[in-house]
């Protein structure tokens, strides 16, 4: 593997990751708990699409076989998808949405200040900007994952079920591959063992303000780094590719 | 000072074109007129996000998709100031919102139409927000300040939707035939029903009357439907589509075009409840308001307990 070959894949990997929980977010466009709070979610997903499309335009670049970005999104397949599991689950209830927001969001704020120190001056400059915005999202899951773990007994409840759920898929987030050493090696990839301690560590804090138990001996799941994926991300690339699948000849 | 004392300062400000406040005087009739204005306009904003929302997860490119999503949340954030405009009217806006969910409320008929393909998504911005805009640029002028100065705001960001939807429909029409196709047939669909936006023929309009008097409204629902048309038509000629009107004519003399009123018993089909998705749209907000119900309460009750503890130490 050259290093342009590992670059494209790791830019893929985060821009696949950003464009597939955008589009799981973006369904709650107009159903949220309440407007501010819709518009919340959509404000994040329009950050983070955004910032995926910053992406794909780079690795377009990189691989340099006339591929644009919206080639790359709309017309890989599910199996060519690097995007990490969490963000392809369904929504579920809010409290599954926020929990899902605040371990990617803390996972993003270490990756990308990390990032921001890379070689790779765009890489660099993508994280720079998507770290101003991830500091606001960490904001805004981190609160409310407070809000319902220290309001009713209810939410409280929703949460700790969320959280149970979705433990499973964070140990892939850290996975490093022969991509991953091959830049790390050159300066530009970020060592994931360094932002897992991060992590954990902000992750323990905020389980603890928020009266939650840390799910313990957990199986984690795994596979998304070779494209094996849940059940879930082809129909979301069904619905979302459909247009210029149907329509190869068009511009839009 | 007596009523009819306070009754002439509220029209001295209206003759001198000064703003009406929400500390001033005014008549109940007035306040209850803007209530329902106001509110039902955010109601607008926020059942609009539902057809439009429709497609962001299916917007065919990237950029399609950010600016999409860019624009519906523009949408609610005028619903946010809008239902803020109207509680200074005294009206919270849990009412309000009760209103829109049993029923009692009305919106914009328009937003009970279905968004069947991309195409409709260009002709509701291009169309839809270039008819609002009309009433819009007009409200910047009415005469409840809280009001006027939410649709300056207002106006600067639809304009650019408007922008967004006709550069939707340049693609589709400069594109391939099907994409072609496509625009005609979301013109087709949407022409009529964007005509009715303006409301029923002045002749037959019951609310328009005060609206004028108290310069809330400052033109009527004709001329603002006899201006969009005006400036549609040649929008419409450049994409190189056809306006699904047979009687569509320039008309020398009154600088205008002629044009065929819209079906207007379907028009009150589709306020009375009966158009294509009225059922489902009032489904959509209710659901999602019920669902969100142990939300607000988590955040409420966490609220109260800090406070409990700010309050102890």
């Amino acid at each position: 593997m050259t290093t342009q070959e590992a670059l494209f894949q790791y830019t893929l990997r985060i821009a696949d990751t950003n464009l597939i929980l955008g589009q799981r977010l973006s369904e709650w466009t107009g159903h949220g708990p309440f407007l501010e709070e819709d518009l919340a979610l959509t404000n994040i997903a329009l950050d983070i699409t955004g910032a995926a499309k910053s992406l794909y335009e780079y690795a377009s670049t990189i691989e340099n076989k006339g591929r644009s970005a919206d080639d790359l999104a709309y017309l890989r397949n599910d199996r060519q998808f690097l995007n990490n599991q969490i963000t392809e689950l369904p929504n579920g209830d809010y409290a599954m949405t926020i929990m899902r927001q605040a371990i990617v969001d803390c996972f993003d704020f270490y990756f990308y200040s990390e990032l921001t120190k890379s070689k790779d001056e765009t890489l660099a400059g993508i994280a720079q900007k998507s770290i101003k915005e991830v500091t606001y999202h960490l904001r805004h899951s981190s609160s409310w994952v407070e809000r319902f773990g220290d309001g009713t007994e209810e939410s409280h409840t929703r949460i700790q079920n969320a959280l149970n759920e979705l433990w499973q898929y964070t140990g892939e987030l850290f996975e490093m591959t022969e991509v991953d050493a091959l830049l790390i090696k050159v300066g530009i990839a970020v060592d994931l063992s360094k932002v897992k301690d991060k992590w954990q560590k902000h992750m323990d804090d905020l389980l603890q303000k928020s009266t939650l138990e840390k799910p313990e001996n957990v199986f984690m799941q795994t596979g998304s780094r070779k494209g094996i994926h849940t059940e879930h991300l082809a129909f979301i690339l069904a619905e979302m590719q459909a247009l210029p699948r149907m329509y190869p000849d068009a511009k839009w | 000072m007596e009523e009819n004392k306070f009754e002439e300062v509220f029209e001295s400000k209206l003759a001198k074109n000064e703003m009406v406040e929400p500390k001033d005087w005014m008549p109940e009739n007035y306040r209850k007129h803007l209530i329902r204005q106001i509110s039902q306009h955010a109601h607008s904003e926020i059942v609009g996000m539902l057809p439009e929302g429709n497609w962001i997860t299916r917007a065919p490119s990237l950029r399609a998709k950010v600016v999409l999503l860019a624009k519906v949340q523009d949408e609610g954030g005028h619903g946010l100031y809008l239902y803020t405009a109207a509680e200074t009217l005294g009206v919270s806006r849990d009412e309000l919102l009760n209103n829109l969910h049993t029923g009692k409320a009305k919106y914009s008929s328009i937003f009970n139409y279905p968004t069947l393909t991309w195409a409709d998504i260009g002709a509701v911005g291009w169309l839809v927000d270039g008819a609002a805009i009309m009433n819009q640029v007009m409200l910047q002028r009415t005469s409840y300040g809280p009001y006027a100065r939410a649709m300056v705001r207002i106006c600067k960001e639809e304009s650019f939707h408007q922008r967004q939807g006709f550069e939707i429909m340049t693609h589709l029409a400069f594109g391939t035939a099907d994409q072609k196709a496509m625009a005609q047939d979301a013109l087709n669909r949407w022409w009529y029903p964007t005509m009715m936006m303006f409301g029923p023929p002045d002749s037959e309009s019951p609310n328009s009357e005060n609206a004028l008097k108290w310069r809330i409204k400052r033109e009527t629902n004709d001329q603002l439907r006899q201006k969009f048309v005006n400036q549609t038509v040649p929008q419409v000629e450049y994409l190189g589509l056809t306006v699904p009107d047979k009687n569509l004519k320039w008309n020398e003399s009154k600088k205008g075009y002629d044009y065929s009123e819209p079906d207007w018993v379907e028009f009150k089909n589709v306020i009375s409840g009966n158009g294509p998705c009225n059922k489902q749209r009032l489904l959509a907000r209710n659901k999602a308001h019920k669902e969100g119900a142990w939300v607000r309460e988590a955040a409420q009750a966490f609220a109260r307990k800090r406070k409990e503890v700010y309050e102890a130490a």
